[in-house]
């Protein structure tokens, strides 16, 4: 072997190893947003919103990313929600996470919807991780796919990366849980309508109309 | 001789390079590792696919084509002959028509720049001048009796 062979081979065996290296950095839900934090601390944060601060009516949904009934549910009822009592003023929503704890990629989505939520897309990686809700059906790590949602939604994807790297909202999303486990959030979607849970099966548009005008009505 | 061995060292980078980017469009690993370029643009952009096939792919085995070829030249018996040489400059420069193709592409339609995309091209150039000029030279000696 001459010299020349020596130094492809050791070329080769360096390229190997920084082509290893490449790709297991990038690779996977980072351990820090995937899984639940170290330590619990309420940093004061009650969930993202939508709609007026004024509305009579506040509807709290504890979901899951994950869970297919919150997938149709925010397909299926919340644009007729969004259009008949968000845009109206009459509602106000608020989202509060529920991660299952059977679920592998709940929390990863929830954080990822937390990191867009820090660049002021909350709601658009919501309709993204709940429109294209295939990747909770495949068991596949959907970091990948989750990054490409983000940038669909616009979010700025050099700091989303650092976001979820950083797993920053574990914490606030172990705490909403929690905050669920306290008022009985037994499954997802869970709703509380000006605090009161909603018990009802059938938790559709029409049902939030009826009981959000009652409640205008009752105030007039 | 000289020459074969610069090619294959760069070929060898260069399929390194390729294979990154074949993996990534494969799924394997994360985000690419860009640095300041726009990497994701130009990987998710139609362009990225060539006749069905990730464009990577054709960088693969183009480099690999070119290693093999330089490898085989390097070999006592094949030193004095023209031929690997030939072909070397022959691959290389079907590489760096493609390639200027695909930076057209990134400058004039993507509108965006991968980083890695460049440092294939910078390798492609090199292997292109460097087979080139030992074409050139081999074509104005005698051939070999």
């Amino acid at each position: 072997m001459n010299r020349f062979h020596v130094v492809l081979g050791a070329l080769a065996v360096a390229l190997t190893i920084t082509l290893f290296l490449l790709l297991r950095e990038g690779n996977g839900a980072s351990a820090a947003a995937a899984g639940p934090p170290p330590a619990v601390v309420d940093d004061g944060f009650r969930g993202h919103t939508l709609g007026s601060p004024n509305a009579p009516v506040e509807i709290t949904e504890y979901s899951d990313f994950e869970c297919p009934f919150c997938a149709r549910f925010a397909t299926i009822q919340m644009p007729t929600i969004k259009e008949q009592l968000i845009a109206t003023g009459k509602v106000r929503w608020r989202y509060r996470d529920f991660p299952i704890p059977g679920h592998q990629y709940g929390r990863y989505a929830a954080h990822a919807a937390h990191c867009a939520g820090e660049q002021g897309k909350f709601w658009e990686m919501h309709d993204q991780l709940f429109y294209n809700h295939s990747w909770a059906q495949t068991g596949k790590d959907p970091a990948r796919l989750f990054r490409d949602f983000a940038k669909a939604a616009g979010v700025d994807l050099e700091r989303y990366d650092a976001c979820m790297q950083s797993g920053r909202y574990a914490s606030r999303i172990e705490f909403s849980r929690q905050e669920g486990l306290n008022v009985m959030v037994d499954g997802t979607p869970t709703f509380y309508v000006n605090g009161r849970k909603f018990t009802r099966p059938q938790a559709n548009s029409d049902v939030f109309k009826a009981i959000a005008d009652s409640i205008i009505a009752r105030r007039k | 001789m000289r020459h074969r061995q610069a090619i294959a060292l760069l070929a060898l980078v260069g399929f390194f390079v390729a294979l990154y980017l074949w993996l990534h469009a494969l799924g394997v690993g994360g985000p690419l590792k860009c640095g300041t370029g726009d990497c994701d643009t130009v990987q998710a952009s139609r362009w990225a696919m060539f006749l069905g096939v990730p464009v990577a792919l054709y960088g693969v085995v183009g480099y690999a084509a070119i290693l093999a070829v330089a490898l085989a030249g390097l070999r006592p018996a094949a030193i004095p002959r023209r031929g690997p040489t030939l072909i070397l400059a022959a691959l290389a420069t079907g590489g760096l028509l493609f390639t200027a193709y695909l930076t057209y592409l990134e400058l004039f339609v993507i509108h965006a720049i991968c980083r890695w995309c460049v440092a294939s091209a910078a390798i492609i150039a090199i292997i292109w001048i460097v087979a080139a000029a030992a074409a050139f030279a081999d074509l104005r000696r005698p051939p070999p009796p």
